[in-house]
């Protein structure tokens, strides 16, 4: 039993490092502020709650792992808003899309109303 | 090598390759979104040092750590738009 709460624990924390790997590479490698936002979006969703529920398999039923619930919880509450808010703000100071990005419907959504 | 410790790297490793955005990004706003990205991974670092040396309590500044970086990305982000508003 111990082994296979180890290898589950061992499964569920090195792919969510493969997740911060791959939202790392891609915040290096996307071209605008909008893509990066996409994918560190990933990153905080899906690696911390990989990662945490690692933990969580690890150590049972405890309050560590209440806490641990809670953390997880809050993150997935708050990081989206954080993205919505820094979009936003991007495009209200005048950030471009990239170049080869055909479609803006935020923007076309603004000329409608106005 | 213990578990833990290899996940430990493996984000640090990660971090590093985030802190290139952060240092030079075109806009504020990729400086702002590597830094978010940099938050997330030290609450997870927090939370699985807690596990490595034992000790509950790093689970709370954890929690904390998640509430500080969430209320410091949306006031940069709201003191950014309003300076955009008023020029």
């Amino acid at each position: 039993m111990t082994l296979i709460i180890n290898i589950l624990t061992a499964i569920l924390m090195f792919s969510g490092v493969f997740f911060f790997l791959a939202g790392s590479i891609a915040l290096i490698r996307l071209p605008d502020v909008y893509t990066r936002l996409h994918a560190t979006t990933k990153l905080d969703t899906l690696g911390l709650g990989l990662i945490l529920a690692g933990l969580i398999v690890y150590d049972g039923i405890t309050l560590a792992s209440v806490k641990l619930i809670f953390i997880v919880f809050f993150v997935f509450l708050t990081s989206p808003t954080a993205a919505h808010a820094i979009a936003r703000a991007a495009y209200k100071s005048g950030v471009k899309l990239w170049g080869k990005n055909p479609i803006d419907r935020y923007g076309e959504s603004q000329n409608d109303n106005s | 090598m213990n578990l833990f410790t290899a996940v430990l790297l493996g984000i640090s490793f990660t971090s590093f390759l985030s802190l290139y955005r952060l240092l030079n990004g075109p806009t504020v706003f990729d400086r702002i979104v590597a830094a978010s990205a940099i938050t997330t991974k030290t609450i997870v670092v927090v939370a699985v040092l807690s596990f490595l040396y034992d000790q509950d309590i790093y689970l709370d500044i954890s929690i904390t750590y998640a509430i500080l970086s969430f209320l410091a990305i949306l006031g940069v982000a709201a003191y950014i738009v309003k300076k955009e508003e008023n020029q």
